[in-house]
């Protein structure tokens, strides 16, 4: 289907170890350089070498919230990554393959899975083409693909000679050679995209040379052969100059949480959250506006209990603290989950959630994770859990965690999940200065009060002012048994059921406190009773779906719930009000959100949209299930499908 | 220590909690726990200075019968409880105390990566060979073969050494004292706090209600000929434990050689003192303070946030420089 605006879909795969990440994200930074928006999304195999994977770019002059199941242009240097994605590209696309693959038979590729494997080669023995490259290649060109055959192992040998370096070595840009064609297809600029690779290879001359090269061999070879046959006019309008960011949810989550302050951040590794704690690691010190600078203490630890246990512990002296895992880590971090709870510790948790349960899909997408985030741990104790939908949230969400954190002093489980962390997008640079920091009631002593504190006094809010370890004259004890004003030990009923109100108010104080905006996130048209409600990262997709329903006249309003917990039912009660049809949109089997609907809003979907192979929402599939739902063909529940992932 | 801090003499302790002690009478952990009251009074830190973590147990409720800082954490995850709050705030004293079956068990991995770490904290385990506080069940110190009180059967598994553990593990100081010798426990704790790394004490605590094979009784020999009672100091016996700063492979390995054959030790004579010391290793925080250069001016406790508006200091412009491309309208 043609869209009705600006837009193009760009796709690269490749073996991972063969620089895929690396040259789309130089790709992505010579878009934003010609003054382009991208939404970039990466599909990747728990492997270290060889294993498939991919990168998508969605570009447009406009603002992009997700990505496309179909390419414009499909970028391949090796046979597998045309067999994945060759029926994922446009009729009128473009897809650049390996001129010496044309004869590669699909049986002899080991890493592609069977059931595609046996697909195309039944679809080809129908269509009467043999069971190659060549057939794909020829079945495409049907359609209307225009295949851009690329002698790479000649360009690769030409740059050997050139640089002085061998075969070997000079093979090593053949992603720059890829990329750098699929540029001079689309008429971007060369210097832009060498200017990138300045940025990233900056260090190494002897690499910036080759890479250089490559693109000037790319460029030339386009120019003589194809010429810039995929360029659309909008790419090269005159756009106003400015600055952008080019920034994945990781990183947001990371500056986010420099923003904020936050002083110690443990770890153990794990896909797909470690990537936020390796580039915290990375950065330099933080200069501070009242001069000096602040490092966060990242720490990678034996564990993800050790983790949660020593986030908490430096908690308790005053350090804004987080950690940061996904579900297999997290579920070792509820025993310190629930201590937090108990002993009224600010602990912020990020939670990226991946596929499950157990192993599951490492390093794929789901956001299966939301009632387990809500009731991890044994017994009841208040937690405030927020998810973030986008590259955007990520950042402020970050920010205003630690506020939560120590405003109520609780734990709070930050949701985000793999899509999020990998999505790399142009953002308007984030305005954090004004941004307030609430570092909650502390504990100040004055000469009269006597120590130990009562850490746990019984207050109106049920929030005592917190004395920090080794704050003077503060002493106090703190247990996770239940306790009394003091924290010692008490099994006294009426004790007990005092300081379970003193913890559990803290819930309804939420509720009351928080703002309209900071629960929920509202687009399209408001007034529409045409509602699709979502969470988490599949707000993008969402609203892009929305956006598009708008184009064809369909109003509808699009509700992404961004506190998950404690639930706003009482809002929530009047939106949904009148919501004719409801749809529920989220990745995952059961219906996570729905579920939470139907518990406390009494209403649930009339159409349920879930995903759970792995993959993120597309706009694309979005659309297409609201549009059935607007015909009246829709399901109380659809499962959105793509097989080509 | 500056004079605010300095602790006055009291006839009682600074450290002194009036909480009632639900611990058994007789029990071994009323003398470590008066060792551990008298040692911070001796060594004058101030109750602001102390932060003592429990595990969960017995010895677990340790830091509520002390007057200062107290934590009752997790079973098994006293020691990154309490390295979180050490690294946060490097000018707290920390100790964190437990069981044998919370370090030796639960907490095993634990203790194996608190050694790797190296950081300056106390850890304090009580070693009474069971689990008290669920009545009895064998714990990691308990030999193959025994069989206390509150057991079914005799105990099925090997004994768990702690002091080779922690050998293995890279504590750098590791001692044994017995809970009712507080004169040499008091000079543990005191080494062992004032040691600049991870230091492991075990103490050997009798557990009067359950562990009836090792008594006082049987700590003082009454079973053997020898009058002197199986514990002896390994210092009487002019033990030297030390690996100095500059030591080479070759006095560490023979001091750990050393340390081993004290640690397999048991039975008729059981060694306490100082099984080993090493001054030659890293520490984790030497590292953490090369690499931030704020660390000590400003460690994670004491960073500051935010403006008295409540604006954030952070300046983050040459960080997000980095994730900026700056839009350039250049045509190829």
């Amino acid at each position: 289907m043609k869209q009705q605006y600006e837009e193009f879909a760009w796709r690269i795969g490749g073996p991972q170890g063969s620089g895929i990440d690396r040259l789309a994200n130089v790709f992505g930074r010579t878009l934003a350089s010609c003054g382009l928006q991208v939404f970039g999304h990466r599909e990747y195999h728990s492997n270290i070498l060889g294993r498939h994977s991919y990168f998508d770019f969605c570009i447009s002059p406009e603002p992009v919230f997700s990505h496309r199941e179909t390419a414009d242009i499909l970028v391949t240097f090796d046979a597998e990554s045309l067999c994945r994605h060759l029926l994922t590209v446009a009729n009128d696309g473009h897809v650049l393959f390996a001129i010496d693959d044309a004869d590669v038979p699909l049986d002899s590729l080991a890493f592609l899975d069977a059931r595609l494997k046996q697909g195309l080669i039944a679809t080809l023995a129908q269509m009467g083409q043999p069971p190659t490259i060549a057939g794909m290649l020829e079945q495409a060109r049907h359609r209307g693909v225009h295949p851009v055959a690329i002698p790479y192992a000649e360009i690769l040998a030409a740059l050997a000679h050139e640089c002085k370096l061998s075969r070997r070595q000079a093979g090593r840009a053949i992603n720059t050679v890829a990329v750098a064609a699929s540029a001079a297809l689309l008429e971007l600029s060369n210097e832009l995209m060498i200017a990138e690779l300045e940025n990233v290879f900056g260090n190494a001359p002897d690499m910036l040379t080759l890479n250089t090269q490559a693109v000037a061999r790319a460029y030339d070879f386009i120019d003589e052969h194809h010429g810039a046959s995929a360029s659309r006019p909008w790419l090269h309008e005159q756009r106003e100059v400015q600055e952008t960011l080019f920034i994945n949810g990781s990183q947001s989550v990371a500056m986010g949480k420099l923003a904020a302050g936050m002083a110690f951040q443990t770890y153990y590794p794990i896909s797909p959250a470690s990537d936020e704690s390796l580039f915290l690691e990375a950065q330099d010190a933080v200069p501070l506006r009242n001069g000096g600078h602040a490092t966060p203490l990242v720490l990678q630890v034996e564990d993800e209990i050790a983790a949660a246990s020593m986030a908490c512990g430096a908690a308790l002296t005053g350090a804004r603290s987080a950690t940061s895992t996904s579900g297999p880590g997290f579920c070792l971090m509820t025993e310190s989950l629930g201590w937090a709870g108990m002993n009224e510790v600010p602990l912020v948790v990020c939670l990226y959630q991946r596929g499950g349960p157990s192993t599951g899909l490492p390093t794929r997408t789901e956001q299966g994770d939301l009632q387990f985030a809500i009731h991890a741990g044994h017994g009841e104790f208040p937690r405030l859990v927020l998810a973030s939908g986008d590259v955007e949230d990520c950042f402020y969400d970050s920010m205003q965690a630690f506020n939560y954190a120590e405003r109520y002093q609780l734990p709070v489980i930050h949701m985000l999940d793999k899509a999020l962390a990998s999505t790399s997008q142009t953002l308007p640079r984030f305005e954090y200065e004004d941004k307030n920091i609430d570092r909650g009631e502390l504990f100040s002593n004055n000469d009269s009060q006597a120590t130990p504190v009562a850490r746990f006094a019984l207050t109106s809010s049920g929030i005592s002012p917190r004395p920090l370890l080794g704050q003077d004259h503060a002493q106090h004890w703190l247990t996770g048994a239940e306790h009394d004003a003091y924290g010692q030990v008490s099994e006294d009923p009426v004790i007990r059921e005092h300081m379970m109100e003193k913890r559990m108010q803290k819930l309804q104080h939420i509720l009351d406190d928080l703002s309209y905006e900071e629960k929920f996130c509202i687009y399209g048209n408001e007034t529409a009773r045409f509602t699709i409600i979502t969470w988490g990262s599949t707000k993008g997709a969402v609203w892009d779906a929305v956006k598009r329903m708008a184009q064809q006249g369909i109003e509808v309003r699009a509700i992404q719930l961004r506190l998950l917990w404690p639930f706003p039912t009482e809002e929530l009660t009047t939106l949904l009000a009148d919501a004719a049809p409801l749809v529920v949109a989220e990745c995952n089997y059961s219906g996570q959100l729905n579920a939470l609907l139907h518990e406390h809003v009494g209403r649930s979907a009339d159409h349920l949209l879930v995903k759970y192979s792995g993959r993120p929402m597309s706009g694309d599939a979005l659309f297409a299930a609201l549009q059935e739902i607007h015909t009246g063909h829709g399901l109380p529940r659809r499962v959105l499908y793509n097989p080509n992932e | 220590m500056s004079d605010k801090k300095t602790a006055t003499r009291h006839s009682k302790s600074l450290f002194h909690s009036d909480r009632t002690n639900d611990w058994c009478a007789g029990c071994g952990d009323f003398g470590i726990l008066r060792s551990l009251e008298k040692t911070l009074t001796a060594i004058e830190l101030s109750p602001d200075q102390v932060a003592v973590f429990g595990g969960i147990g017995c010895s677990g409720k340790t830091p509520y019968y002390l007057a200062t800082y107290g934590i009752h954490t997790l079973h098994g995850r006293v020691l990154p409880f309490a390295t979180g709050a050490k690294l946060a705030n490097p000018a707290l004293t920390v100790i964190a105390v437990g069981g044998d079956g919370d370090g030796l068990s639960i907490g095993a991995g634990h203790l194996v990566n608190a050694g790797r770490r190296n950081v300056d904290l106390t850890y304090i385990i009580f070693d009474n060979g069971v689990y008290g506080l669920t009545k009895g069940q064998a714990s990691p110190t308990l030999h193959y073969g025994e069989q206390t009180k509150a057991m079914a059967t005799p105990s099925m598994l090997e004994y768990s050494n702690p002091q080779m553990l922690a050998l293995a593990a890279g504590f750098t100081w590791i001692g044994r004292g017995y809970a009712y010798d507080v004169a040499q426990l008091c000079d543990l704790m005191e080494q062992a706090i004032r040691h600049p790394g991870s230091a492991l004490l075990t103490v050997l605590q009798p557990c009067p209600t359950y562990n009836q094979l090792h008594d006082k009784d049987w700590y003082a020999g009454k079973d053997l000929d020898d009058t002197t009672g199986r514990l002896y100091s390994l210092q009487d016996e002019g033990y030297d434990p030390l690996v100095p700063a500059d030591a080479g492979q070759a006095t560490l390995d023979q001091k750990m050689l050393q340390c081993m054959g004290a640690a397999q030790q048991w039975d008729k004579r059981i060694p306490t003192g100082v099984f080993f010391q090493d001054l030659s290793k890293s520490r984790l925080l030497d590292p953490i303070a090369q690499r931030h250069s704020g660390y000590a001016i400003a460690t994670p406790a004491q960073q500051p946030v935010c403006d008295e508006q409540g604006r954030p200091l952070a300046c983050l412009d040459t960080h997000f420089e980095t994730l900026s491309v700056r839009a350039s309208n250049a045509k190829r």
